[in-house]
């Protein structure tokens, strides 16, 4: 078995590069933040206690877990909506379909929360057609809060949630459909007793991944919350750049990394992340 | 197919609503930078490019793009060639260590940048690599390795193995079979990684605002800053340029794609 031994190890050579580089330069820094939450400012649990005592702590959970679960709930449906029309549709328009979900999840979230906050903002287009059709006298504040938030995170969350309820209702044998329909179940029927018992799995893995991804978002809540609402990143961010108080930010970054890790190993089963991206065309 | 199932009127109507929620706010950037006055808005009497020309007359936004561009360049690279390798060694040895291995490519996707930006800034300070080309280099190589993970694996399921345990029976050596049976039978999942991988650092910011701060001020760095202080119709120009340059490359690799299934 010698040869066959050597050869093995030619194929770990090839892993090799990656690990190295994976492990120094990803994992260390990581660990190093994990580590740095039990000795700073002195060795102990003294920061996770803040969990437990410090008002402003549980308001930045709270309101990242308020806006994460809008967030999600949201994304869900509308993302279902269009990932049932694709799933649906015939292969030449299909195409079409998956392109709008594309391009959105390719563009830079940067420019889309720029847009957004053109649209949104207090002289921004919306309020711009709104007052000079009379509907409203005053601009409504449509940014730099939690709607804003909410409007922002969901637009950039549809694709994320399109794609593993689509690759689960592509599986759904589509004869089943038209069985039902051709013995005389009306459209509504077929929906509720066969589609959408069927695609329960893609549904699941769709949320858990929209939330996970939701819960350590920073781009988009820092720049149309405006500073106003934190989120639980931002709220980091803040401790490390302006407070210096690595502490307390690493804690939170140490809960944020467990919460996620935790939710995806309870999920591991439904939540197969190349699959996501793996079927993203 | 005939007799298919297909959606209802109140589907589909819902399905273009979700549509336009979608596409429509991110195509309102295109009147707006065409605007003609000074500030954001929809052109009022004319079309203008001249928001277009401020930002390709100023040095400092063109050198922001060279930056970005050859950072996504050299993070491309790093991702490429760690993730290709790593890829096909998981695919050839294929035991639960590997699989192990793979969940580990993938962390960066799954953890916030939040949470290794922090880490980073710490890390890089005692390295030396704060601020510099080859630190947010290697920053964004490593966070793109997962992209092409994913997309070269994906290549590889479709790869029969026996193609290579010939090409070894037959005496090619380990690098032989790399570089004339595997490679190019892999050769769309790799330009799709290397898409993916570009894409990621072109676009990435929260990394680079907490370890790059003057000599490295990459696009999104300057986009950011532009959108946090004056917000001016020359920042919709350059989100227009960035949206088209996403769609220039999401193209090619469909097109890399739809050649590779034709196959």
């Amino acid at each position: 078995m010698a040869p066959a031994g050597q050869r093995q190890t030619g194929w770990w050579l090839l892993i090799l590069p990656a690990f190295l580089l994976m492990t120094a330069f990803y994992v260390a820094p990581i660990a190093q933040v994990l580590a740095i939450s039990f000795t700073e400012p002195q060795p102990g649990l003294g920061n996770y206690e803040r969990l437990f005592t410090s008002e402003s702590v549980q308001r930045v959970i709270g309101t990242t877990l308020r806006i994460c679960t809008i967030t999600t709930a949201l994304a869900l449906l509308l993302g279902y909506v269009l990932a049932y029309r694709i799933a649906l549709a015939e292969a030449r328009a299909r195409r079409w379909w998956i392109l709008v979900v594309l391009v959105p999840l390719w563009i830079s979230v940067l420019v889309r929360a720029f847009a957004w906050v053109t649209l949104l903002r207090r002289q921004g287009l919306v309020n711009q057609a709104l007052m000079e059709s009379g509907l409203v006298a005053e601009p409504l504040q449509l940014v730099w809060n939690e709607f804003g938030i909410v409007v922002g995170m969901v637009h950039y969350m549809v694709p994320y949630a399109v794609l593993p309820m689509l690759a689960s209702m592509r599986e759904i044998d589509p004869r089943l459909l038209a069985a039902a329909r051709g013995l005389g179940a009306p459209r509504q029927t077929v929906f509720a007793r066969i589609f959408l018992p069927l695609s329960l799995p893609g549904l699941i893995a769709a949320g858990v991944l929209v939330f996970i991804f939701s819960l350590g978002f920073y781009i988009t809540p820092a720049i149309l919350g405006g500073g106003k609402t934190l989120m639980v990143a931002e709220w980091i961010g803040l401790q490390i750049l302006d407070l210096i108080r690595w502490g307390l930010g690493t804690m939170m970054a140490t809960v944020l990394v467990v919460t996620i890790l935790a939710t995806l190993a309870v999920f591991s089963r439904v939540v197969d992340l190349r699959r996501v991206f793996g079927s993203g065309a | 197919m005939e007799g298919a199932h297909r959606p209802g009127p109140f589907a589909s109507a819902s399905a273009w609503i979700v549509a336009i929620y979608l596409v429509l706010p991110i195509s309102i950037v295109i009147p707006v930078s065409m605007t003609d006055q000074r500030f954001l808005s929809l052109p009022q009497e004319t079309l203008s490019l001249r928001h277009y020309a401020t930002v390709l007359g100023s040095a400092e936004w063109l050198g922001s793009i060279a930056q970005s561009f050859w950072i996504a360049v050299a993070s491309t690279l790093i991702a490429v060639v760690a993730g290709t390798l790593c890829a096909i060694g998981c695919w050839r040895i294929s035991r639960r260590s590997t699989d192990l291995i793979r969940a580990l490519m993938l962390l960066p996707i799954i953890i916030p940048s939040i949470v290794y930006a922090i880490g980073l800034y710490r890390y890089f300070a005692r390295l030396d690599l704060l601020d510099r080309f080859a630190g947010v280099a290697i920053a964004h190589g490593v966070t793109g390795i997962p992209y092409v993970v994913i997309t070269v694996s994906t290549a590889l399921a479709a790869f029969d193995p026996r193609l290579e345990q010939a090409a070894r029976g037959m005496g090619a050596s380990l690098l032989q079979t790399l570089r004339w049976v595997i490679l190019p039978r892999i050769a769309p999942g790799i330009a799709s990684g290397a898409i993916f991988a570009f894409i990621h650092s072109w676009d990435e910011l929260v990394i680079v605002l907490f370890i790059a701060s003057r000599d490295v001020f990459t696009l999104p760095r300057r986009i950011w800053d532009g959108i946090n202080e004056n917000l001016d119709p020359a920042m919709a120009a350059v989100a227009v340029l960035l949206v088209l340059f996403t769609l220039l490359l999401l193209l090619l690799d469909l097109a890399l794609r739809r050649r590779r299934d034709a196959r």
